[in-house]
């Protein structure tokens, strides 16, 4: 089967102008392939790279050299070269990402917050409130969260929000960065069943899980991260 | 690009001595957001004159759906800013008529396109006043009395009234409280999601940039010296003016 | 025809400001409602007292016409009177207080009762031509807006009347699109008399002199006053009968007659009141 998610000599260095243009390879080629039902969990020590290969796959992270394909609509598109336009209706459609922090939107209620992502995929706005708010359910926030702006929310509570806004839409392909950092044994429960549920739905998955337990529980295989300095 | 509704090429421009564009090209695609960012003097609001036909340039030519912006004569100009287009300026009393009611204010473009119901016009204005949070029982009273923050809300609904396709935005939020930023980034986002908006939006504030758009040019000295998808100029900048831009920001 | 004053060229301006005058207006009627810049003369007579409607007049007036002169619809008015003898004196023309009689009429504020006809021409004095100055000050702003028929700047004027009054509160001066295309000030008549603009039989000429600029309606052309669907143009006059001659048509002039708060109704157009005074002594 097909991957949905790999790159081909993926390569990523950090030209810091700002230090008199020290240059800093994080990434040296990296080769990696995720396929439908798939978790793949990123291996290495801190500092590897492992959240700078995440932010490339998504996109946020230009490449230096390789591809990075994702299929997307029937073809694939290279997320390295790919134009932005190319690359939000990637992410709309196809690739979720949650990441350990949540970027607060000023104002909007975490109802909203989670639905939006489903509302931009054309669900309509009731389903995609009442999935929304299915989801928070079972992540256990309360309801009278639901209609608050989670500016002000603990770091699990807004951790929470992040993991039910990447869930919800069932993207086909979804990066979890340490999703479950922050929570109790309970709630990680939850999301080690989340995660599990998603593979056998097709989604193919990679993820950075620092939680051993978490990681045994969902992971088929991981993959390594090197230092470059060390690589090299 | 296919599907953009406004293209500009080899745009050039300078005032005497002092380049303001320099080969600047750009397109704004149906539904899009783009930002503008760069410090004072970049050349970033020359642009947003110069693409919305205010300014004409030394070269270059700016299309909006094929037809030459410049070329066109300024009855079409003019009739594309109150249909078609929209422009937001970072002084509201530049953009309202401080003499004329509220609801006066939103309902000059309505007239201005032929509508001619009183009724009609005021249920519209209403409605706008409801959508940018601007209190019903105000609609009678004048731009002047309200607050920095009311005005510039009220000069949006002027300017969205009648659901233009393409706004262009100078420092929305420019002059207005921290606070009342936040407000009106969130007004703005909600409503060009909502209306499938394109906004063109000139900014110094990088927290706007990203909040509002999906891609970014960031200028300096009339030159776009990198551009891409928001999220990935401001955490992955390549250039050493956007990595200082970058790095110049505060963090909350 | 009386013999005019020695020392005057025929109705005071010289034949080539007459010809200038002439082609403005030839122009003002070419492009109905249009404003167009003349080089207006210093008249005899200050700035307000019909400067530019003297012009025009002298423009157009030849040995063999007729002329009247009303101001408020009074032909025995101070203005009336000398705009009336001045021409009498430097043109010799004969002079009517009848409506009927004349071939030209000049007025100020008002436009006659009885319905004019195509061998007339009525000549408005117009304080202020641009019907957007007092929303728009820059002459050059305006300029652009009449070129690009950019008038929903007007309707918004009318709008916030509403909005304060509840109705448009414009009794006078009232604006109207001309041919549907230019918007125009009809010269401070009372909106009653806007829709006699509308297609009317005469020509109509409009002369600013302070202001310099002259526009014209030719005969038979559209004329509309500005409105909203739901608040239709509806021209006002007093609801009362003409103490005089009991006209419940015309329009009325309030005239108090003691400092008591005693008040009457009387026509405005007195050549209109004393016509039909005279038939009903004449019948009785």
């Amino acid at each position: 089967m097909s991957a949905l998610l790999r790159t081909e000599g993926l390569s990523k260095a950090f030209t810091l102008h700002l230090q008199g243009g020290t240059r800093i390879p994080v990434l040296g080629g990296v080769d990696l392939a995720v396929h439908p039902g798939e978790c793949i969990a990123l291996w290495g020590p801190s500092g590897a790279g492992k959240s700078t290969l995440m932010r490339c796959l998504y996109g946020n992270y230009g490449a230096g050299a390789g591809r990075i394909l994702l299929r997307h609509g029937g073809a694939e598109i290279d997320l390295a070269t790919a134009d932005p336009r190319s690359i939000i209706a990637a992410r709309r459609e196809t690739i979720g990402y949650v990441s350990q922090f949540l970027r607060v939107i000023p104002r909007v209620a975490t109802r909203d917050i989670v639905a939006e992502p489903m509302i931009a995929r054309g669900v309509p706005k009731a389903e995609a409130i009442a999935r929304a708010t299915a989801l928070l359910h079972r992540l256990n926030l309360p309801e009278r969260l639901h209609g608050l702006p989670p500016a002000t929310f603990s770091g699990g509570e807004q951790q929470r929000v992040n993991l039910a806004r990447g869930f919800a839409p069932g993207y086909p392909v979804l990066l979890l960065d340490e999703p479950t950092a922050s929570l109790d044994a309970a709630n990680r429960a939850i999301v080690i069943a989340m995660i599990n549920e998603a593979k056998h739905a097709g989604a193919a998955i990679v993820g950075i899980f620092h939680d051993a337990e978490v990681r045994e529980a969902v992971a088929d295989r991981l993959f390594d991260v090197l230092p470059q300095q060390d690589a090299a | 690009m296919t599907g953009a509704l406004l293209t500009a090429e080899g745009l050039d421009l300078h005032f005497g001595a002092i380049p303001a564009l320099v080969d600047v090209a750009i397109d704004v695609a149906e539904g899009e957001v783009v930002a503008i960012v760069g410090e004072s003097g970049s050349g970033k609001t020359t642009l947003l004159r110069v693409l919305s036909g205010q300014m004409a340039p030394d070269a270059g030519t700016v299309r909006w759906l094929g037809q030459d912006v410049h070329g066109m004569g300024e009855a079409a100009r003019r009739r594309l800013m109150r249909t078609d287009w929209g422009f937001v300026h970072q002084n509201p009393r530049d953009g309202l008529r401080l003499n004329v009611s509220a609801g006066g204010n939103v309902g000059e473009r309505l007239m201005a396109v032929g509508a001619r119901h009183y009724g009609n016009i005021r249920a519209q204005a209403l409605e706008w006043l409801a959508k940018v949070e601007v209190d019903a029982t105000r609609i009678d009273d004048l731009p002047r009395t309200f607050s920095g923050g009311m005005q510039q809300r009220l000069q949006i609904a002027r300017t969205l009234v009648t659901r233009p396709r393409l706004v262009f935005m100078d420092e929305p939020t420019g002059g207005l409280d921290v606070s009342v930023q936040a407000r009106l980034l969130d007004l703005i986002r909600g409503l060009s999601r909502e209306l499938g908006l394109s906004v063109l939006i000139v900014t110094h504030d990088i927290a706007a940039a990203r909040l509002l758009a999906d891609r970014i040019l960031v200028m300096r000295r009339g030159r776009v010296v990198e551009q891409g998808l928001t999220d990935r100029v401001l955490d992955d900048p390549q250039h050493p003016y956007t990595q200082l831009l970058v790095s110049s920001v505060l963090a909350a | 025809m009386n013999a005019p004053m020695e020392g005057y060229n025929f109705a005071y301006l010289d034949e080539a400001t007459k010809r200038m005058l002439r082609r403005t207006i030839l122009k003002a009627v070419a492009v109905p409602g249009h404003q167009i810049p003349f080089g207006a003369r210093e008249m005899p007579l200050p700035y307000g007292w019909g400067t530019g409607g003297i012009q025009v007049t002298a423009a157009i007036l030849g040995p063999a016409d007729t002329l009247k002169v009303i101001d408020q619809g009074a032909d025995d008015t101070t203005n009336a009177i000398s705009i009336r003898r001045f021409f009498t004196r430097v043109a010799g023309v004969a002079t009517t207080e009848r409506t009927e009689d004349a071939t030209i009429i000049q007025t100020r504020h008002r436009i006659p009762e009885a319905p004019l006809r195509e061998d007339q021409v009525l000549v408005y004095q117009v304080p202020q031509p641009e019907p957007l100055s007092k929303l728009e000050p820059r002459r050059a702003e305006t300029k652009r807006l009449h070129a690009l028929a950019d008038y929903g700047l007007m309707h918004v004027r009318l709008y916030e009347d509403i909005a304060r009054l509840g109705h448009i509160a414009k009794a006078y001066d009232y604006p109207v699109m001309v041919n549907g295309r230019y918007l125009m000030s009809p010269s401070p008549i009372p909106a009653f008399d806007n829709p006699k603009m509308h297609r009317m039989a005469a020509l109509q000429l409009f002369g600013a002199g302070r202001e310099k600029r002259i526009y014209a309606i030719p005969p038979y052309t559209e004329v509309r006053s500005l409105d909203f669907e739901d608040h239709p143009f509806r021209p006002i006059r007093a609801p009362q009968a003409c103490a005089l001659c009991g006209s419940r048509e015309s329009y009325l002039d309030e005239v108090i007659t003691d400092d008591r708060g005693g008040r009457v109704f009387v026509c405005s157009d007195t050549d209109y009141c004393g016509t039909r005074v005279a038939a009903r002594k004449g019948a009785a």
